[in-house]
């Protein structure tokens, strides 16, 4: 298995990739080799029929039967061969093994989130065993959105009113960049994310890990934990810069004026308030952007950010 | 003896802005065509090369996400329905189309000035979005995003509703001039095949566009009066959308790209004063292009959620849109062989092409190829492979096209060497910014990002240079010809010693085109028969005078 990569190619992680590559090779050593043919001529006869003083009658062929026919039959068997062997594993990608894991994704304006048998979740990041097929049962709460893994050469758009499937088998453990490619909005080129192939048995670890409440944490600890794996921190800084939301700094038992014209003072409740139905109140200067993370979020993971928010003062 | 300038032709007589303004000479509408469209290229560059340079480095340089998002938008559906899809028939198209065929003007004359006003009323409808606020939807206005975006998208499709008027007005046009003006002894067949192309891309102008027209209607009214047709909230289907949506939009590719194929039938054998190689198959391959470009919309929704089955017959169609585009290519360089070619900047310009479309047809292969697609769908792949073929394509074509017949539309010449050093800059200059972007796409970088992650700066960095140089040799080229048409010596009636009835008239034509009703005396491309003085001399024989 390949996985530094070509000029061209990113490493190859996936089982899907070993079967797509050789295909990519014969396109482009075939079009390699037809791009220079054609090239070598036009630059031969180029030079060689240069006009070079009094213009004279030319005399070339206007036609050439056999010519005509072996530049179309040869390059229609040659594209037939693509077709097939581009079909062949298209198939490949779009049916999944039956023992696959099969996880559960949203896209939304513009995070990721995953939904593991047994009740485990995560925000942004996907972590999968290496050696393992797993097939992705994807929707969108939105807009159009697309699930693209370029080391594992899947791609698939995600929509709002149906479910579109996706599969791969990682070949090697490691971090492997998520990208949206299916235009949605302000948030789009940020709407990354990162599988987290792991060892069979760190991977049991992180689901028991990830199904629980934190346990054997403070509520602070737990909240910090949050703020990066649901994603938080895409739109809310700690160091006072504004992104898409307002920042962390400062923000409890700040008072701010609302679009709405009414002034909130930032507690408990209003922090509550903007994570289960954030349209509710909107702070001046920012837009009503976020999601809702009602069913996202349990109650103790909701009191952890609240105690988190609280410290950053 | 040195040319000169006729003292009536059709730029002076009658004067004023009025005559201009109701003129219902092809001629003035060709020139009318051009100058809008040359602005709107020039505008829509410059916003290319805003997008480049923000591209330099991750995150914010010139701008944020929201304006980026306008910038693109703007960028794209102003190149294609401002600029691209009316640039080769509706300006030069207008102008050549009588001409070549020995006619005094198009079949309906008064059409043709509604069809350029049509164009303004839909262009004034585009900067009207623009000033605003812009839309952020991309070109493509896919749904549910482009039906809850709070940006200016109503007027952006009404402007490309109205826009496709105009085009359907041209494309009718010519279906009847080429088929009830044509000179006496012109059969089809001892057509120009610029003319053959022009007649294949009416057709598909006829037949696609009102599909357009519904499917942005349906959007409108789906954004303005909540009727879900698209909209999964509303009980709609955004897949749907894209199935409307390209059935036009991938035969308007060919809208596009056939009447630069024909302008480079015309250039490959003029320039070479050599008869053109496999005339019918030229001819025949824009008709096969044609009816395939109707069957092959599917290939940009293999990742969408279309049947499996539908993008498996998609992806076996569009091979055989290739082949013929490849029959074309291997024609065109047959052509060159035993002729006599000239490396004038028409010419320049014809041997870009050669080159740029070829890759660009090469790696439409890769795209063709399902699994292949699936991993450069939506990268810079995608986005190199299609400037590659409408840039590197049309462009070259139609940039080829204005300085070959620049002479005939205003009886001057430009400066050979400048147009020559700016032929080269800008070959330079596109493979630097877009070859960069293959790399890019199949490295997995996605289209239409503000930002990105760090691994792919230096080829960022590359491209964007590649712009810049791009940019450089466009300012050359305004220079030269805005010189040109101020102090640009007399260019005679046929500069380049080329067969056509456009070359048989005077330099500009006068208003009726021609003194005497032409008659077809030989074939289109009978360089082994005729020899036509050449009036212009090269650069070699220049300098050695």
């Amino acid at each position: 298995m390949d996985t530094t990569g070509t000029l061209f190619l990113p490493p190859a992680n996936s089982t899907l990739a070993s079967e797509v590559d050789p295909l990519w090779g014969f396109l482009f050593w075939s079009s390699t080799i037809m791009f220079a043919i054609v090239m070598a001529m036009i630059a031969f006869f180029v030079i060689k029929y240069r006009r070079r003083g009094q213009d004279t009658l030319t005399t070339g062929n206007a036609h050439n039967a056999p010519l005509e026919i072996a530049w179309t039959v040869i390059p229609t068997i040659l594209v037939m061969i693509i077709f097939i062997w581009g079909f062949k594993s298209y198939i490949k990608f779009y049916v999944a093994p039956k023992d696959a894991l099969e996880i559960n994704v949203t896209g939304q304006k513009w995070f990721w989130s995953f939904d593991y048998p047994g009740g485990a979740n995560s925000v942004s990041d996907i972590t999968v065993p290496v050696g393992k097929p797993v097939k992705l049962l994807m929707s969108s709460k939105d807009v159009l959105h697309s699930f693209y893994v370029p080391n594992f050469r899947i791609k698939m758009d995600v929509l709002p009113n149906r479910y579109t499937t996706a599969w791969f088998e990682a070949t090697a453990v490691g971090d492997y960049q998520i990208f949206c490619t299916e235009y949605c909005g302000k948030g789009h080129s940020e709407m990354l994310g990162k599988v987290k192939v792991v060892g069979e048995r760190e991977f049991a670890e992180w689901l028991e890990k990830s199904s629980g409440m934190g346990e054997g944490l403070s509520l602070e600890e737990f909240g910090a934990q949050l703020y990066k794996s649901r994603a938080c921190n895409t739109c809310h800084t700690l160091d006072g810069k504004k992104l898409v939301g307002p920042t962390f700094k400062g923000l409890f038992g700040r008072e701010e004026a609302m679009t709405d014209g009414t002034r909130l003072v930032a507690d408990e409740n209003y922090l509550r308030e903007s994570m289960l139905d954030p349209k509710a109140h909107i702070v001046n200067g920012y837009d009503p952007v976020m999601p809702t993370y009602q069913g996202i979020l349990k109650d103790r993971q909701i009191d952890a950010l609240i105690a988190f928010i609280k410290a950053q003062q | 003896m040195e040319p000169t300038i006729p003292q009536t032709h059709y730029l002076n007589s009658p004067k004023g802005l009025k005559s201009w303004l109701f003129t219902l000479d092809h001629k003035r509408i060709g020139i009318m065509y051009f100058a809008a469209i040359m602005f709107f290229f020039f505008f829509a560059g410059l916003l290319a090369i805003i997008l480049r340079t923000e591209l330099l480095n991750p995150g914010r340089d010139l701008m944020d996400a929201e304006a980026y998002n306008r910038f693109f938008t703007l960028h794209g559906a102003i190149m294609i329905f401002l600029f691209i899809i009316p640039s080769i028939p509706a300006a030069l198209g207008n102008f050549l189309l009588p001409l070549m065929i020995g006619a005094k003007d198009v079949a309906f004359p008064r059409l043709n000035l509604a069809s350029w006003y049509v164009f303004v009323g839909g262009a004034i409808f585009g900067i009207y979005s623009l000033i605003s606020g812009g839309a952020d939807t991309g070109w493509t206005f896919y749904t549910p995003y482009s039906t809850s975006t709070t940006s200016s998208v109503s007027s952006m499709l009404l402007a490309a509703f109205i826009l496709g008027f105009s085009s359907i007005f041209t494309g009718l046009n010519f279906i009847v001039t080429i088929h009830k003006l044509r000179a006496p002894g012109q059969t089809w067949f001892k057509l120009p095949l610029m003319v053959w192309a022009l007649y294949a891309t009416a057709l598909i102008q006829v037949l696609a566009t009102p599909v357009l027209a519904i499917t942005l209607v349906l959007l409108l009214l789906e954004r303005t009066m909540g009727i879900g047709i698209f909209d999964p909230a509303m009980g709609g289907d955004p897949v749907l959308y894209q199935h409307f949506f390209w059935f036009y939009s991938h035969p308007a590719v060919y809208i596009m790209i056939l009447p630069g194929m024909g302008i480079i039938s015309e250039l490959i054998s003029h320039m070479s004063h050599r008869k053109i190689f496999g005339y019918n198959a030229i001819a025949y391959s824009s008709f096969g292009i044609a009816l395939v470009s109707f069957l092959v919309w599917g290939h940009h929704m293999f990742t969408s959620g279309q049947s499996e089955l539908a993008a498996v017959i998609f992806s076996f169609l569009t091979f055989f849109v290739g082949i013929p585009s490849g029959v074309k290519v291997f024609n065109w360089v047959m052509t060159l062989y035993k002729g006599s070619i000239s490396l004038a900047t028409p010419m320049l310009y014809a041997l870009s092409f050669l080159v740029l479309f070829t890759i660009g047809g090469l790696t439409g292969i890769f795209l063709g190829a399902l699994s292949v697609d699936i991993h450069v769908h939506d990268t810079y792949f995608v986005v190199a492979h299609f400037h590659y073929v409408m840039m590197g394509g049309t462009v070259m074509a139609l940039l080829g096209g204005i300085h070959f017949w620049w002479p005939k539309m205003f009886g001057k010449r430009y400066n050979e060497f400048w147009a020559a050093t700016s032929a080269i800059i800008i070959f330079i200059g596109f493979n630097m910014t877009f070859f960069t972007q293959f790399i890019l796409g199949a490295q997995g970088m996605p289209r239409r990002y503000y930002t990105y992650i760090d691994q792919y700066q230096s080829l960022h960095v590359f491209s964007t240079y590649g712009a810049w140089v791009l940019g450089l040799g466009f300012l050359i080229m305004a220079i030269y010809f805005i010189h040109s048409l101020i102090k640009g010596k007399p260019a005679g009636n046929n500069p380049w010693g080329a067969i056509g009835f456009e070359w048989e008239t005077a330099s500009p034509p006068p208003t009726e085109n021609f003194v005497t009703q032409p008659v077809v005396t030989h074939g289109p491309y009978d360089y082994d028969k005729v020899l036509i003085p050449r009036e212009m001399p090269t650069r070699s024989e220049k300098v050695a005078r």
